[in-house]
């Protein structure tokens, strides 16, 4: 009986820390959402708070109006399609040989990688040598130099080395395939889902960059939208053309204009995401599962 | 010597095409990663532009001095450092008390659904979390001002004044993360066999009792991997958020080396000396992480390498 007094307690203790953590999530996400379409002065002066008020699109209006959001949206979306496909296709076959017991280099190769995570030359020298191979200012430096990462390869080839039977591999050999063949044609079909995990991995992390672009593009046409939104958010540079006007209308001053535009562009720029995701995590957990585990 | 020729050879007819698959991730890690640490020595060179890595005069640990007797050299030190430790330990448990949390959700589809929702935010880009928050912690217009005046509090300028700087950022940071870091836990939880539970409800054990004795004991490995890896990154402050988070105000707090590189080494081109402060920060970065993995080691048994 008096198990059961405590388990009761425990309960809804556990409950109640579920529901306070859920909200506090949730929250912030969702009054951006409805302060985008509300009344700005409304907003500022703290009158919004559960549902939208003064329902207006001003906000959204504004952003279809400004190119460079949609440049941003456009070079973000060639860098994370292109230098997805690019990382996949040097990820993939490199852990797919490390993840071969059999393959002599490995010890050595695995060594290579693996060093990088825990040493290397530093901002100012990586930045030199991007420099050297004239790939700054070019949509190149945002595909090629950081496209491996060996955090991803060793994911990967835990996977290979823990769902790819010796014995198949034994089996393609006696028939007379190669290795690369036994690559294309056995391992990766039955790998779908690492490739969806490591592909969701790196679209995600391309969607999210902006260090790079900081660091090697200097013209804005090539900037991504997470460069845009920087100007936006940080730089408190709502509109493309400088102040619209000035003064008090009856939306609200100026700066609470610039705010609804600032709730919008958070929509739009994470709407892609937050909509997919619940149709994605669980590939995401996938990954950490695999990664946690030692191979 | 003939025979180590023919078996060089027929480990190369098996095997060049294993060769083949990971050259290309070798070379842009050739390229990218080691031509850099290979470069990494302009910090103990006069750095001529002309002349490229090794070209430059030797000054051997010059820039090294100059960066310790800097006066910026303590404050940026105990910043980096500071604003990492205080990650590290609000942060670090976090994860760990939400696993356990989420552990004891007995409906799947409940568990289910306060761990997604839990791990979302870790999708959210870092621009648009520092843009999230300067909106809600404006004080004439943000949520948290209108929350003080309802209060009868003046609001105050949070992102602007220096001591709130480190509680943002760690207070963000485990918003953002926790969910996403908790699911390692999570994952070391349900594999914990379940004939422990049984035994402890037959002895008696309440689910507090189970949580302490068996739960938490379960997830030791895990948390000490973790510390370990964490610990070669306590001078790693990422950039990207304090950089965003920067302003004149705060400054005096959110100047840490990765930024402070930034700025010197790109905006005022000290080639050689901003090369020499990201070399010191990489190399006590290093002996942290062989240092905590070495004690580990003797003391546990639990290890990276």
């Amino acid at each position: 009986m008096k198990r059961q007094n405590s388990d009761f307690v425990f309960n809804i203790l556990n409950t109640l820390i579920c529901i306070i953590i859920v909200i506090s999530v949730i929250y912030p996400v969702y009054f951006v959402i409805i302060a985008s379409i509300s009344n700005p002065m409304s907003v500022a002066n703290g009158n919004v708070w559960l549902y939208p008020k003064g329902f207006t699109l001003m906000g959204y209006k504004e952003i279809m109006k400004d190119s460079r959001i949609w440049a941003g949206y456009r070079n973000t979306l060639i860098y994370a399609v292109g230098g997805m496909l690019i990382s996949m296709l040097f990820t993939m076959p490199a852990a797919y040989a490390l993840s071969r017991k059999d393959f002599k280099a490995r010890g050595f190769l695995m060594l290579f990688f693996t060093f990088t995570m825990f040493f290397n030359g530093g901002l100012i020298p990586t930045y030199l040598t991007v420099k050297k191979f004239h790939l700054d200012n070019t949509i190149w430096v945002m595909l090629i130099p950081f496209s491996v990462n060996v955090y991803n390869i060793i994911i990967s080839r835990t996977f290979f080395q823990n769902n790819i039977p010796s014995e198949l591999l034994e089996a393609a050999i006696l028939d007379g395939c190669s290795n690369i063949q036994f690559f294309v044609k056995v391992v990766l079909p039955l790998s779908k889902a690492i490739l969806a995990v490591i592909s969701l991995y790196y679209i995600v992390g391309y969607w999210n960059e902006y260090f790079k672009a900081l660091m090697y593009l200097r013209e804005d046409k090539l900037h991504p939208l997470q460069m845009v939104l920087r100007d936006i958010l940080i730089r408190n540079q709502a509109y493309a053309s400088g102040q619209l006007g000035s003064g008090a209308s009856a939306e609200g001053s100026v700066q609470q204009k610039a705010d609804l535009v600032k709730y919008g562009v958070i929509v739009v720029s994470t709407l892609p995401i937050i909509i997919i995701y619940p149709l994605i995590q669980k590939y995401f957990e996938k990954g950490v599962m695999i990664g946690s585990l030692k191979g | 010597m003939y025979t180590h020729y023919k078996k060089f050879i027929k480990h190369i007819k098996d095997y060049y095409q294993l060769y083949i698959l990971v050259l290309p991730a070798v070379i842009i890690i050739f390229l990218f990663n080691y031509i850099p640490m290979y470069g990494v020595q302009i910090a103990f060179r006069e750095f001529d532009p002309s002349k490229g890595f090794i070209g430059g005069e030797f000054v051997g640990l010059k820039y090294f001095i100059k960066f310790i007797k800097s006066f910026q050299f303590a404050d940026l030190i105990k910043n980096t450092f500071f604003l990492s430790l205080y990650t590290i330990v609000a942060g670090f448990p976090v994860p760990i008390i939400l696993a356990l949390v989420i552990n004891q959700i007995k409906n799947a589809k409940v568990k289910k659904v306060v761990q997604t929702v839990s791990y979302m935010p870790h999708f959210i880009s870092v621009i648009v979390l520092v843009g999230m928050l300067s909106i809600f912690l404006s004080p004439s217009s943000g949520i948290i001002g209108h929350l003080y005046t309802a209060l009868g509090l003046k609001p105050v300028n949070f992102m602007g004044v220096p001591k709130y700087f480190r509680s943002i950022y760690v207070l963000s940071d485990i918003w953002q993360h926790s969910g996403w870091n908790s699911i390692i836990y999570i994952a070391a939880l349900s594999a914990v066999d379940p004939s422990l539970y049984e035994a402890a409800e037959v002895d008696g054990a309440n689910r507090w009792q189970k949580l302490i004795m068996i739960d938490i004991p379960s997830l030791v490995p895990t948390i000490i991997i973790l510390l370990i890896l964490n610990s070669g990154n306590i001078m790693n402050v990422g950039f990207e958020k304090v950089y965003l988070m920067q302003n004149s105000m705060n400054l005096p707090v959110s100047e840490v080396i990765s930024t402070y590189v930034y700025k010197i080494g790109i905006m005022s081109n000290q080639i050689s000396y901003s090369s020499a402060i990201g070399l010191f920060n990489t190399l006590i970065n290093f002996v942290f992480l062989v240092t905590v993995n070495f004690i580990s080691k003797k003391t546990s048994d639990i290890s990276l390498w």
